[in-house]
């Protein structure tokens, strides 16, 4: 077994899909119309309404937003974390929207399939 | 036993509380409640302020630079350190530093060289892999990674599982099985880099705890250079062991000082709020349960105090460490517990920090050698005998 990618499908990004979105805590991407990952994120225990109001405010930050998909997860920070380390696997470099890390060290872990 | 401060351990505890209160509990209102970092800005003003105090690098020795404190005013210390949200897995956020792996101390020069002083200087980072899928409690017998001599060189093959930190690390401390007829006593320590061909971190375990996790690895005939045998050939259970006690103790001050917040929570929510027209601290179902709080606290507390007294004398403390593990972790999550009851609603939400540490402290009934382990330990040393 590997790290594990966020498989979900995409949904269009319109007021319509933010809307019936639940208000949970969990994991998303923000992606442009081709699918590429423009961010990846979580709703914490602070967001106001969980993952509707996670997934608006971080697409509000790209332009080219298209698409998003998500997981509903308690453990939100661990799955974030692997689903950083997973794409940097994947990719050899984190999406746009994450590139900025400080000095946080991303994890090393074996992407899947491979 | 004493346990009366005296007036520099006073002036300390005091100086604690207050930048636990002062720094780092107003900084929580802004970090997600799951958290367990600071901003890098504000973990640098603080790591700053600590080294002021002379209070940063508690756990280090001091002839590698760490302060000199005794481990029954560390013990204090953590009491307070532990008093926030984030507390128990992450004091302060770890602004006193940390001490490194502490098998590191026993290292040869070079491997000092190689990677202890990087890890003081905060350059690597390091895991301690011990457990594996086959087992943790009893690793003497459970472990099946092995290590064969090639040359000057060992390979390594095997797999371990429940380790923290593996992912984001420079190197580990792994240990592995070199004579399979001797049981604990043909296990060594290895120093494994984590660049070395074959190696990898294979998934990550989420648990209750949201900011930490786990990782499963492999080993794949990964060839390790002699010179990275940490100690002697065969004599790893040993290192293994004595960190294993050791740990103990400040592993059971962090729950005690989660569970004196808490409890001091319960009383001032049990004093604010009003129920049927009277508070709910003149109920008696409230008054017993914060009475119970206070006998696993104080029971935890002086349990640890003297356990860490032992270590400081010198004297054998596996027993006291044991005891201390299992009495605070099984009564601090009993008083997390009653307080998140006397809370009523608000106890389960993330407004407040009851319920991260009702997840955070069933991990600590498992975690440094699950509780049965602990009556295993206390067993053979009051009765006598083996674990057969």
């Amino acid at each position: 077994m590997t790290g594990v990618r966020l498989g979900k499908p995409w949904r269009d990004l319109d007021d319509a899909g933010i809307a019936a979105l639940p208000g949970q805590l969990g994991v998303f991407q923000i992606g442009d119309a081709e699918g590429v990952v423009l961010e990846l994120g979580f709703a914490g225990g602070r967001s106001r309404f969980g993952l509707r109001s996670a997934i608006a405010e971080t697409a509000a930050k790209h332009e080219r937003a298209a698409r998003f998909r998500y997981e509903v997860t308690m453990q939100y920070w661990s799955r974030f974390e692997e689903l950083l380390a997973v794409y940097l696997a994947d990719h050899g470099e984190l999406p746009v929207g994450n590139a900025d890390r400080g000095d946080r060290r991303i994890g090393r872990i074996a992407a899947p399939g491979r | 036993m004493d346990f009366e401060l005296t007036a520099e351990q006073r002036l300390i505890l005091e100086t604690v509380r207050r930048f636990v209160h002062e720094e780092i509990v107003p900084l929580e209102a802004d970090l997600d409640p799951d958290a367990s970092e600071l901003p890098p800005h504000h973990r640098e003003r603080l790591v700053a302020m600590t080294k002021e105090l002379g209070f940063y690098g508690l756990d280090i020795p001091e002839e590698y630079g760490g302060p000199g404190i005794d481990l029954v005013t560390r013990t204090l210390m953590a009491f307070e350190m532990a008093q926030h949200r984030a507390g128990l897995y992450a004091p302060c956020y770890g602004v006193f530093g940390g001490a490194g792996l502490a098998q590191l101390y026993e290292a040869d020069d070079d491997q000092k060289e190689r990677y202890l002083h990087p890890v003081l200087r905060g350059e690597k980072r390091g895991f301690f892999a011990l457990t594996e899928p086959s087992g943790g409690s009893d690793p003497a017998r459970a472990i099946r990674t092995t290590a064969v001599r090639d040359g000057d060189d060992w390979i390594v093959d095997g797999e371990k599982t429940f380790i923290s930190g593996a992912d984001k690390a420079d190197f580990g401390i792994v240990f592995a099985r070199t004579d399979p007829e001797l049981g604990r006593k043909g296990i060594t320590c290895f120093l494994v880099d984590t660049d070395m061909p074959g190696f990898r971190v294979r998934r990550i375990i989420h648990t209750l705890r949201s900011t930490h996790y786990a990782a499963e690895l492999e080993f794949n005939r990964v060839r390790v250079p002699g010179r990275n045998v940490l100690g002697e050939v065969n004599q790893g259970f040993a290192i293994a062991n004595d960190r294993l006690s050791r740990n103990r103790i400040p592993y059971a001050a962090g729950c005690i000082g989660v569970a004196l917040k808490a409890q001091e929570m319960a009383i001032a929510y049990a004093k604010a709020r009003k129920t049927f027209g009277d508070y709910l601290s003149t109920r008696q179902a409230v008054q017993w349960m914060i009475v119970d709080n206070e006998i696993d606290l104080r029971t935890g507390r002086a349990l640890t105090l003297e356990a860490a007294a032992r270590a400081d004398a010198g004297k054998p403390f596996r027993t006291e460490a044991a005891i201390c593990k299992l009495v605070a972790s099984e009564g601090a999550s009993r008083v997390v517990d009653r307080s998140m009851q006397i809370h009523g609603g608000y106890g389960m939400t993330k407004d407040l920090p009851l319920e991260r540490w009702y997840r955070e402290l069933r991990i600590r009934r498992v975690g440094e050698g699950p509780n049965e382990i602990q009556r295993l330990i206390v067993a053979r040393d009051v009765i006598g005998g083996s674990f057969h």
